[in-house]
């Protein structure tokens, strides 16, 4: 196996993840972006490990899933205040701090 | 090694297309749906390349728990079950280009740097990640223990009502 074709998966998936980001009104559905484009830092990091036969891949591999699962949990603890305070997850309306 | 490669292949088609699901479908349960798809192929990546521990915590993390917090923060901001016409707001098309743009410069510099290195895994038993998390990697790892703590006490305090 070629170690670009972990790569160029990673790539397209990490760039798929910035279109959902920065094309997605619904806040839930970029905090889902944000995990696929964490996903393919994994594989990216995964692969390496691989390549280079050490487990150091593999170890930070789990510690990006670690932060990844404890900012879903704030990051869909705020939408749901933002939802019970505005009555809407749309980001086009959370701008009070807009200049 | 032609298996792997042809297993590789239909697993980074569905993923793609899923992915691409995701960040398109216009009905938010369903592109929760979609990146269980994604986060499957990605686990069964880590399987291709014999990392045996980093799959088993993506299906038990991701696909048993992240997952779910995503289906409820789904249901409590009440997404109507369905077609939602208003999840994508009107800076599609630049954002589609700075993708694209991203994917052509991360592609470029992938094959100028990679071009013809191949990877041959071996085996990483769930006892190697044992020995080396609480050795080398140990303060990392209570470091992230207490971040964990902290931040699902912060989540909580955030949503509850007073």
């Amino acid at each position: 196996m070629l170690l670009n074709q972990f790569l160029f998966l990673a790539a397209v998936l990490f760039c798929i993840g910035v279109y959902g980001v920065l094309a997605r009104r619904n806040a839930v559905l970029v905090l889902a972006s944000i995990e696929l484009m964490l996903n393919a830092v994994n594989i990216n990091l995964v692969a390496f490990g691989a390549y280079r036969h050490t487990i150091a891949g593999q170890i930070f591999a789990l510690f990006v899933i670690t932060i990844a699962a404890a900012e879903v949990g704030v990051g869909l603890a705020i939408v749901v205040l933002i939802f019970r305070n505005r009555a809407s997850i749309s980001l086009d309306d959370a701008d009070l701090m807009k200049g | 090694m032609v298996a792997q490669n042809v297993v590789f292949g239909i697993l980074a088609a569905v993923m793609v297309l899923s992915a691409w699901k995701v960040v398109t479908t216009q009905n938010v349960v369903r592109a929760v749906l979609y990146l269980v798809v994604v986060l499957a192929g990605a686990g069964a990546q880590y399987l291709l390349l014999a990392q045996e521990f980093i799959f088993v915590v993506q299906v038990i993390v991701y696909i048993g728990a992240v997952v779910v917090l995503f289906l409820f923060g789904t249901m409590l901001t009440r997404a109507p079950i369905g077609r939602d016409v208003n999840v994508d707001n009107d800076q599609k098309w630049l954002a589609a280009l700075t993708a694209l743009f991203l994917v052509g410069v991360m592609v470029a510099v992938l094959s100028d740097a990679f071009g013809n290195t191949h990877v041959h895994p071996t085996i990483q038993r769930t006892s190697d990640v044992a020995n080396s998390m609480f050795s080398a990697y140990l303060i990392p790892f209570e470091v992230v223990s207490v971040l964990l703590l902290a931040a699902l006490v912060g989540a909580i305090a955030i949503a509850r009502r007073d």
